[in-house]
């Protein structure tokens, strides 16, 4: 039986960007579906009508979501290439890392953003978190060790989001001296070849984030007057 | 005969010891009234590895709970060989793949495994924080707000629970799984919950599955000696409501 695999995510979206990571990383040909989110379509409300939203992973016909758990299906249904790594404990920390990603260190980095660099709790909360991330690249090339692995793909969108970020409020979050280790994992992660092909238009998330950067202030102002 | 005696006894007392050092080789940081530390429990208890708790007290973190899991000094926290892991789940996940020959938690199958951790990852996400709500909500409007969403995501789940068991005793089939577990942990805060709102969200009438499936759930071997009373929590949630609250002014 022909093996049907179609992922929807949107062109922008670094959740969607792990799967497409994970898919190509152990060479799996999917049918890549960009939704528009403003106008959601009939499959993907009924492909994930608890949250509907992307990315979903159809496979044969039955789907997934969440990007955490869908990576962890990719890797548990095609053995070629393992992303997750064998020893039980190994696991339990790059699955709690991965978590601590999405749940603080994410939060954190937007809010710099959305605060321009310019709220002190909001850089000082967002330094902690990517200390404990930089402790964790001692000794190793990438977070997987000799290789990339499922916590590079869970923390990947920081190679990508961070110098966008920084570009458009002009601050250095991810600054070389106080984070060498991290500083040199987006180098690494970003060159590695089928990440480099995957990234989404430079300058289309550059005009995205500085106009929902534009957006936040305005309603802000809005909100004090 | 007085060699082989010997040998026996000492042969006894390595016995002996091994098993203590295996009981202390695996310490769980944790509190009797957390749901979260309870799942732990459940799991430890369905692999039968012994264990000792060490049992946080309200209003302090111990020195090994902040050694152990600096990033959020949140209970519960597995510590196996002096090795911490922290998050229930991740704790639960790790508990299955490290005694792989007992009893498996998660199911066999890879798409029924994502659809559990789909769901266990819903009910940490939405449907507690949404139980947690309803004490949290202030005027009668938020308060039926509250109760309603609690009750449309209980549906969600009595649903799920009908689909995920295909006619069998529990989420994971014939024996209790990850979702049981994930789900169960929460019951005493759920019965709390219907005692002081006054409102009834998993009986016969509203979720006749789920309503046969709590008691099971709680007849389990693995669980039954780590569910609390329901009145001994609702004492609890009273006593945190006052700590919360801080000294009177």
């Amino acid at each position: 039986m022909a093996e049907e695999v179609k992922l929807l995510k949107t062109w922008s979206s670094p959740f969607g960007l792990r799967i497409v990571w994970a898919l190509k990383l152990k060479g799996i040909h999917f049918d890549p579906i960009d939704e528009d989110l403003s106008n959601k379509s009939s499959l993907l409300l009924q492909y994930n009508p608890v949250y509907k939203k992307i990315p979903v992973l159809v496979h044969n016909g039955k789907p997934i979501s969440e990007s955490l758990v869908i990576l962890e299906y990719v890797d548990e249904t095609w053995k070629q290439n393992p992303l997750m790594p064998q020893d039980p404990y190994e696991r339990a920390i790059a699955r709690f890392w991965a978590k601590f990603g999405d749940d603080k260190v994410f939060l954190s980095i937007w809010s710099v953003f959305i605060k321009q660099g310019k709220d002190q709790e909001a850089l000082q909360e967002a330094m902690e978190n990517l200390k404990f991330l930089e402790e964790n690249l001692k000794g190793k090339k990438f977070f997987g060790g000799e290789k990339i692995g499922y916590l590079d793909i869970a923390l990947g969108w920081l190679a990508n989001l961070v110098s966008l970020f920084e570009e458009i409020i002009d601050i250095k979050i991810i600054d070389k001296e106080r984070f060498p280790l991290l500083f040199g994992w987006i180098q690494e992660f970003s060159q590695a070849p089928i990440i480099k092909e995957s990234w989404p238009p430079h300058d289309k998330m550059l005009t995205k984030f500085q106009i929902m950067l534009q957006n936040k202030l305005k309603l802000a102002a809005a909100e004090t007057n | 005969m007085h060699e082989l005696c010997s040998h026996r006894h000492s042969t006894e007392n390595i016995t002996l010891i091994k098993k203590a050092m295996a009981k202390s080789d695996v310490k769980l940081l944790g509190a009797w009234p957390s749901p979260y530390v309870m799942r732990a429990r459940i799991a430890l208890n369905v692999k039968s590895v012994d264990y000792e708790l060490l049992e946080e007290t309200l209003g302090s973190k111990s020195d090994l709970l902040l050694k152990s899991n600096p990033v959020h000094k949140k209970i519960p926290v597995l510590i196996h060989n002096d090795k911490p892991i922290c998050e229930s789940l991740i704790i639960v996940h790790y508990i299955d793949e490290f005694w792989s020959s007992g009893p498996s938690i998660l199911p066999s199958d890879p798409y029924d495994r994502a659809i559990a951790r789909f769901w266990a990852a819903y009910l940490d996400e939405k449907w507690y924080p949404s139980l947690k709500g309803i004490a949290s909500a202030q005027g009668e409007e938020a308060k039926k707000a509250a109760v309603d969403q609690v009750g449309e995501s209980l549906a969600l789940i009595e649903d799920t629970y009908v689909k995920l068991s295909k006619g069998k005793p529990f989420f994971g089939g014939e024996k209790i799984g990850y979702l049981d577990i994930a789900f169960g942990c929460f019951l005493g805060w759920l019965r709390v919950t219907e005692k002081t709102s006054g409102v009834k969200f998993l009986n016969e009438a509203k979720t006749p599955h789920l309503a046969k499936w709590a008691v099971r759930f709680c007849a389990d071997p693995a669980v039954k000696d780590v569910m609390p009373e329901t009145e001994k929590l609702a004492e609890f949630a009273k006593l945190l409501a006052k700590f919360r609250a801080g000294p009177p002014k």
